[in-house]
C-alpha cells in the first residue's frame, strides 16, 4: 500500500486490528538497521518485524504479522511504550507501507508518535485493561471490524462498543485539520522565523 | 518578575525560541542547530525536492558520515553498495543545498555527536535537533536537544523550525560521592534502571547534584545521551563553568569580548535557583556500583555484585522472561563471570578521549582474552589523532585490540562490524536490543568502557575494581 504525503484531513481509521503482545518493543525490533541503508521508504513495507517473522532460512515463524487471520488489517493493538529507542521514522513507514493505519495501545514512545503524527497515523491510548480486552476480543474473533473515531475519541465496534481513547489534542487537530503535514504551516511563519531568529544572539556570533 | 525567577533551563530555552503557536496548539519552536548524517535524510532531502523547497537556513544546518562508514579499509567506493550509494547521496544533497559536510577526508569526521561538542557547535541555551534520537548528548551543554524523525528533519530544512508540544520537566539529583571504579555510564545506568525505560515519557530530564556537577563536560555527554533510553526525548545539565571551560578555543565559539558576551548569555540560560519542577528524583551516588545490563533494554541491569533478578520480582514480568528466552540465561545466576565473545568500545555513548584514556589504563600491559575479538573505535577522527597523539592506540594494539577509524560501528551494525550468530558482546554503546549489533541472535551487555576492557581481557564479566 502505497500513501503519498498530502494534506488530507484524517478523521478516523476503519477495519480490522491486529494484537502484538509486549511491551517496549523497540524501533530496531520494528525495522532492523540493515533496512535504513534504502535510500528511500518505498519498500519499507517488506519489512516489519523481518527478523521475529522469519528464521534465518527464510521459513516463517508464528507471529501476528505472517497470521492469514489478521491479514488486511488497518489498526494495531500494541501495549506499553511502543516504537522506543531509535529515531527512525522507517518504523511507522513499515507499518504503514504494510497497510497499518492506526495504533491503539497503552503509551507510546515519544519520537515514535511525533512520527506517526507527521505520517497521519493516529496513535491512540486506552487503559491497559481495556487493550487487555480488545486483544482477547480480536484474538478469538479476527474479524470483527472497528471505527476509530478522532473527532469523537472513541474507538466502536458493532452496536454494542464504545471505548473513549486518549490522544494529545494537539495531534488530534493536526489529524483532523489536516496539519500533520506541517511544512506548509510552519513555512507560512517564515518571516517571523526570520525575525526571531534575528534576536538570538548565537545566531550572530554574539557580536555587539 | 515573574520572568526573571522560577524558571528552568528548559522554560527559558523554549520560550526565548517559540516563533508561535500554531492553528493545532502546537509551539512553533525554532532550531539552532541542525546536524544531519547519511541514514535518515535522503527521503527529506526528496521532499523538498517534490515540495520545491529550498533549505531555509543552510549555515545552520553541518552534514558528517558516520552510521554507515566502514572502520577499517575506508577507501571509495566503499563494497558495500548501498552504503556507497547512501554516501553519495548525501554528498549530493549538500552539495546541491549549500549544507557545510565534513565527509571521510575532513579532519572533523565522526559521530555526529562526538563532533558537534567537540567543534563548538554545541553551546548552551540554544535548541539543536537530529535525524537520532541519540542528540540528547548535546543536553549536556545545558542545550534542548532532541532527536527527529525524517519528516522533521524535512520541516528543520525548509522552515528551521519544528512543531512541538512542550514537555514537562523532571530534576533528578545524583549527589554524594561516585566510587572508584564507578562512571558516568554506571549512573545512568542505575538511573534508567530505577525509573524505568518509559518512566521519563512526557518529561525533560534536568541532571543535577553534586555527583553530576562534578562530572566533566565528556562524562556529561554520556549522561545525557541514554536520556532516550529512560523514555525522556531531552535530558540536560545546566551549564557551569565545566561547560565554558570546555567549549573555550572550540573552532565555533566566538572569541575575545564575544566569548565573554556569550558566557554571560550562556550563565543567564540555567535553571534559576528557585526553579519549580514537575517531578524531584533524589539518587544516591555513593550506592552506586559499576552496573550492566542482562535483558534485551537497558532498564535490564544490575549492580556488579547482585544476581539476575527474577521476573516476578520485576514491573514487567513477561518482558523478562522475554529478555531471559534472548540471553539464554537463568534468573537468580550471578552476573559476574559470565563469557563474552566480543568487546566493543566506542559509540556516541562512550568514544570519546577520556573514554579511551581510562579503558587504556586497565588494558596498559595486559593481553586480550584469547578467543575474544575486541575493537575500539574512536568517536571521531579528531578523537582519533589526540588518543593517538598520547599512544593509547598502541596501548590498545599491544593488547590486542583492533584500532579503529570514527564511526558508529558495531552499536548498531549498519557497517560491516557486528556480531555474527548468538555472540555476547561486552560494550560500551546504548542499547542491548535484540538485533542491535547486527545479528538477529546476537546478545549485548552495557557498560562502562573500562568495564569492557576487564570484560576482554578476561574473557568474562568481572569486576573492574579489581584494577583499581
Amino acid at each position: 500500500m502505497e500513501r503519498m504525503i498530502s494534506d488530507v484531513k484524517v478523521t478516523g481509521v476503519t477495519g480490522t486490528a491486529m494484537p502484538l503482545r509486549g511491551n517496549d518493543i523497540d524501533t530496531d525490533r520494528i525495522i532492523p538497521a540493515r533496512y535504513l541503508k534504502e535510500t528511500t521508504f518505498a519498500r519499507m513495507g517488506e519489512y516489519p518485524f523481518i527478523d521475529e517473522r522469519f528464521d534465518p532460512e527464510g521459513k516463517p515463524r508464528p507471529h501476528p504479522f505472517n497470521d492469514p487471520r489478521y491479514g488486511g488489517a488497518s489498526i494495531l493493538l500494541v501495549n506499553k511504550n511502543f516504537g522506543c529507542g531509535s529515531s527512525r521514522e522507517h518504523a511507522p513507514q513499515a507499518l504503514l507501507r504494510f497497510g497499518i493505519h492506526a495504533l491503539v495501545g497503552e503509551s507510546f514512545a515519544a519520537i515514535f508518535a511525533g512520527n506517526c503524527l507527521m505520517l497521519g497515523i493516529p496513535a491512540v491510548t486506552v487503559a491497559s485493561s481495556e487493550i487487555e480486552n480488545l486483544m482477547k476480543l480480536v484474538e478469538s474473533n479476527p474479524q470483527t471490524g472497528f471505527k476509530l473515531d478522532l473527532q469523537e475519541k472513541k474507538l466502536y465496534s458493532g452496536g454494542e462498543l464504545a471505548i473513549a481513547f486518549d490522544v494529545p489534542e494537539s495531534s488530534r487537530k493536526a489529524l483532523l485539520e489536516g496539519f500533520w503535514d506541517s511544512t506548509a504551516m510552519l513555512c507560512a511563519n517564515l518571516n517571523k522565523v526570520r525575525e526571531l531568529a534575528a534576536e538570538l544572539p548565537y545566531m550572530t556570533g554574539f557580536r555587539s | 518578575m515573574a520572568k526573571s525567577s522560577g524558571r528552568t533551563l528548559y522554560d527559558k530555552i523554549w520560550e526565548s525560541h517559540t516563533v508561535d503557536v500554531l492553528p493545532t496548539g502546537q509551539t512553533q519552536l525554532f532550531i539552532g542547530l541542525h546536524l544531519i548524517h547519511e541514514i535518515t535524510t535522503a527521503p527529506a532531502f526528496d521532499m523538498l525536492r517534490e515540495k520545491g523547497l529550498e533549505v531555509a537556513f543552510p549555515e545552520r544546518t553541518f552534514a558528517t558520515l558516520d552510521h554507515i562508514v566502514p572502520t577499517d579499509v575506508r577507501t571509495r567506493p566503499f563494497l558495500d553498495e548501498q552504503a556507497e550509494e547512501l554516501t553519495q547521496a548525501l554528498e549530493k544533497n549538500v552539495s546541491q543545498f549549500g549544507v557545510e559536510f565534513f565527509g571521510l577526508e575532513s579532519d572533523r569526521q565522526g559521530i555526529v555527536h562526538v563532533i558537534g561538542p567537540q567543534l563548538g557547535l554545541t553551546q548552551p541555551g540554544m535548541t539543536l535537533a537530529c535525524g537520532d534520537s541519540h542528540t540528547s548528548t548535546h543536553g549536556a551543554f545545558g542545550a534542548l536537544a532532541f532527536g527527529i524523525g525524517t519528516s522533521q528533519v524535512r520541516d528543520v530544512l525548509a522552515t528551521q523550525t519544528l512543531a512541538m508540544d512542550r514537555l514537562k520537566v523532571r530534576r533528578i539529583n545524583v549527589n554524594g560521592r561516585l566510587s572508584e571504579g564507578v562512571y558516568a555510564k554506571d549512573v545512568i545506568l542505575s538511573i534508567i534502571r530505577r525509573l524505568g525505560v518509559a518512566g521519563g515519557k512526557g518529561y525533560a530530564y534536568e541532571y543535577g547534584g553534586s555527583a553530576i556537577e562534578k562530572l566533566n563536560m565528556e562524562e556529561r555527554m554520556t549522561i545525557c545521551n541514554m536520556s532516550i533510553e529512560g523514555g525522556a526525548l531531552v535530558g540536560y545539565v545546566n551549564p557551569d563553568t565545566t561547560t565554558f571551560e570546555f567549549l573555550k578555543g572550540r573552532p565555533f565559539v566566538p572569541k575575545g569580548e564575544d566569548y565573554e558576551t556569550a558566557v554571560a548569555y550562556w550563565k543567564s540560560t540555567a535553571s534559576d535557583p528557585d526553579a519549580r519542577y514537575d517531578d524531584v528524583v533524589e539518587i544516591g551516588g555513593s550506592n552506586i556500583e559499576p552496573t550492566v545490563t542482562w535483558g534485551i533494554n537497558p532498564g535490564q541491569a544490575v549492580g556488579i555484585s547482585e544476581r539476575l533478578p527474577h521476573p516476578n520480582e520485576l514491573p514487567d514480568p513477561e518482558g523478562a522472561k522475554r529478555a531471559y528466552e534472548h540471553m539464554g540465561w537463568q534468573p537468580g545466576t550471578p552476573i559476574l563471570g559470565t563469557s563474552i565473545d566480543v568487546a566493543f568500545i566506542g559509540s556516541c555513548t562512550n568514544s570519546r578521549l577520556s573514554d579511551l584514556r581510562a579503558a587504556a589504563k586497565i588494558v596498559r600491559s595486559r593481553k586480550v582474552h584469547a578467543g575474544v575479538r575486541a575493537l575500539v573505535v574512536p568517536g571521531s577522527t579528531e578523537v582519533k589523532r589526540l588518543a593517538e597523539r598520547e599512544g593509547l592506540h598502541q596501548v590498545f594494539i599491544d593488547a590486542g585490540f583492533e584500532w579503529r577509524a570514527a564511526g558508529c560501528s558495531m552499536c548498531l551494525g549498519m557497517n560491516p562490524d557486528k556480531l555474527k550468530g548468538r555472540e555476547i558482546c561486552a560494550s560500551s554503546s546504548n542499547r542491548n536490543f535484540i538485533g542491535r549489533q547486527g545479528s538477529p541472535g546476537g546478545r549485548t551487555i552495557l557498560m562502562s568502557p573500562p568495564m569492557v576492557a576487564a570484560a576482554a581481557l578476561n574473557g568474562k564479566i568481572v569486576d573492574v575494581r579489581q584494577y583499581t
